[in-house]
């Protein structure tokens, strides 16, 4: 890693999901160049682990495919996975940024052929699946992931399982000698693509979520109905493992809510107007699915999607923010208790399963980061004239829905070639 | 109908929810709600009120006057602050209900036997008279509350527990002879006097 080469023409792209992505190759593909880091073992962030995304839903299998080709084609980027900001000085057209890398302890010899995965014992938390099933301690982030290299949990150093893993590959690709690594480099722009993470669905107590098993987050849904997922593709409920068909989602859990996060997250109500296609996908006329809204928020072209749900017999509306949410417990199904305010009917329904549309916040914390950006009281960053040449892209800059959050990259990957074409111009 | 109900009339005849917003006390809140229902779905006694507080609202909006004063439904509200905990808008709803029963009150369209309303009546009298509860003549007024007869039941009924509280001296008969006061009742009474006057002015302010 020591031959990083980055000048003041340099654009560094910090995140690699759909947005740092698309910012990188963009500019990359304008002849710039780029590095791009990712703090996970593989690009592909929040997208990767949709199992189909909006506005045409594809699987991310397709529509991501295209952008790790561009990426992969393209000499003008350097991607550095395992690898986070520390340190940034300077000013626009010449920062100083210090990089720390995490050792992945596995190198380029790694053909991913599974050999390590198959020998070591020790199994974890899968966080790529938000911890609903397992993975080894050596493992592949995902089945799409770029790079396909497999990686080594740091909680295995040490252990007889990274002696094992070591000798059943037959690369030489296990490197357990790997240390952190510092370096610092020069860079005319940045990008901020940090992107977003759910809203901590424990803090929304009414609701739940800690207490009552089958009540799941909806990114959570997702990873069920992906056939790589940890329950192939089948809506398993948690608490008894059998099939849920009927199917409750609640909107603004966690949004335009003064108490959690003030802002609408924009992308919830398509969110759960796609999963509720998946449940008629999985189950035809046996899936039902019951929407509880506070209104719809569909805009331009999504609103003949919302029509379209609308218009199907087994989808159901009910006008009304859920007040809290019980356990029958006998049959672990969640009762939901409210008032249906089109008409002011008390309901207590049942369902086999709730999934909560949560909230979009900030990934990282207001007070974290590592360089002085105008930040909103959301925790976004604002477009600021202070930031210098410190542009945010995609979910770094606002709640964003896959197809705005590429057109906001693109845009920043603009700005960002502006003052570097400017730092090129100085030097003559 | 008071003089008083009639000015409101004449004054905020087709905007209701201007009324509540200069009158009603934590009443510019009420436009705040987005009808979302969660105060509703709180409310433990939600099943038993005639209107739940967000329809309230919405009543209000629609200039539904007599309909919003002359309800029970403010008066059911037993402080528990489940609604405004959950109010993803941080309306206080709780206050809400009680600055409208107050003017409801104040206008004289508050229900007359609402226990609630009457209760708070006895309790603010027995009060504010030497500045402590003195709790045997309010048990002894919320006895006969509903009636002579009825009164003398409920004392018999009620015959040996206070008995024992006289026993254990938590209840002392003296206390029918005037009873135990703070020092300074002269000076409870002009604040109060004083907080009387300056509601009169702010709602005189309003009626401008």
């Amino acid at each position: 890693m020591a031959d990083i080469i980055a000048t003041n023409e340099t654009i560094l792209v910090v995140g690699g999901g759909i947005s740092g992505m698309t910012a990188a190759i963009e500019a990359a593909e304008c002849g710039k160049q780029v590095i791009l880091i990712e703090k996970g073992p593989s690009v592909g962030g929040r997208v990767s682990q949709l199992y189909k995304y909006f506005p045409k839903l594809c699987h991310p299998t397709c529509g991501l495919e295209i952008n790790l080709r561009r990426l992969k084609g393209n000499k003008n980027v350097r991607l550095l996975t395992m690898t986070e900001v520390s340190e940034v000085s300077g000013e626009a057209g010449n920062y100083s940024v210090t990089l720390k890398t995490t050792p992945r302890y596995v190198n380029e010899n790694c053909t991913a052929c599974g050999a390590c995965s198959e020998v070591v014992d020790a199994e974890f938390d899968d966080a790529y699946n938000y911890g609903l099933g397992k993975r080894k301690g050596a493992y592949l982030p995902n089945k799409m992931a770029y790079p396909q290299r497999y990686v080594l949990d740091p909680q295995i150093i040490g252990t007889p399982d990274a002696t094992k893993a070591k000798e059943a590959c037959k690369y030489d690709a296990i490197d357990l000698e790997m240390q952190e690594e510092s370096n610092t480099i020069t860079v005319g722009a940045i990008i901020w693509a940090t992107g977003w993470q759910p809203y901590d669905a424990n803090k929304i107590q009414p609701y739940g979520y800690d207490r009552i098993a089958n009540v799941i987050t909806s990114v959570e849904f997702e990873r069920l109905m992906d056939p790589h997922g940890p329950t192939g593709g089948k809506l398993l409920r948690p608490s008894d493992g059998k099939e849920a068909k009927d199917i409750a989602f609640i909107q603004c859990a966690g949004s335009r809510d003064r108490n959690y996060l003030k802002h609408c997250s924009r992308i919830c109500c398509m969110a759960s107007l796609k999963q509720t296609t998946y449940v008629r996908e999985r189950y035809a006329d046996e899936g039902k699915a019951t929407v509880y809204y506070i209104d719809i928020r569909a805009i331009d072209r999504i609103d003949d999607f919302y029509q379209k749900v609308k218009a199907d017999e087994n989808v159901t509306f009910i006008k009304s923010k859920v007040a809290r949410i019980d356990e029958d417990k006998a049959s672990g199904n969640p009762i939901l208790h409210g008032v249906n305010t089109e008409g002011y009917h008390r309901y207590a329904n049942q369902h086999d399963l709730v999934v909560l549309a949560v909230g979009m916040e900030p990934s990282v914390a207001q007070d974290e980061f590592p360089v002085k950006v105008t930040i909103n009281e959301e925790g976004f960053i604002e477009q600021d004239e202070a930031n210098g040449a410190i542009f945010a892209a995609g979910c770094s800059a606002d709640a964003l829905d896959v197809n705005r959050a590429v057109q906001n990259a693109t845009a920043s990957a603009l700005r960002a070639i502006q003052v570097v074409n400017r730092a090129a111009g100085m030097e003559g | 109908m008071s003089t008083m109900n009639q000015a409101k009339v004449e004054k905020y005849r087709n905007d209701f929810l201007k009324e509540v917003t200069a009158n009603v006390e934590e009443g510019e809140w009420v436009k705040m709600c987005m009808q979302c229902g969660v105060c509703a779905g709180s409310c433990p006694f939600g099943p038993y009120w005639e209107h739940p507080p967000q329809e309230i609202f919405m009543m209000i909006r629609a200039g539904k006057r007599e309909e919003v004063l002359t309800s029970t439904s403010m008066w059911m509200c037993t402080s528990c602050y489940n609604c405004i905990a959950r109010c993803p808008r941080e309306l206080p709803i709780t206050h809400i209900m009680h600055g409208l029963a107050h003017y409801a009150d104040r206008l004289g369209l508050a229900p007359k036997n609402q226990p609630t309303r009457k209760f708070a009546n006895l309790f603010w009298n027995n009060l504010t008279k030497k500045g402590r509860a003195n709790e045997l003549k309010l048990g002894i007024a919320l006895y006969f509350m509903n009636g002579f007869i009825e009164g003398i039941k409920t004392a018999l009924k009620m015959q040996k527990m206070g008995l024992n509280m006289f026993k254990t001296k938590r209840l002392s008969p003296m206390e029918l002879l005037g009873g135990h006061g703070i020092k300074d009742t002269g000076g409870l009474h002009a604040i109060l006097k004083k907080a009387r006057e300056i509601e009169l002015a702010n709602a005189e302010k309003f009626n401008g």
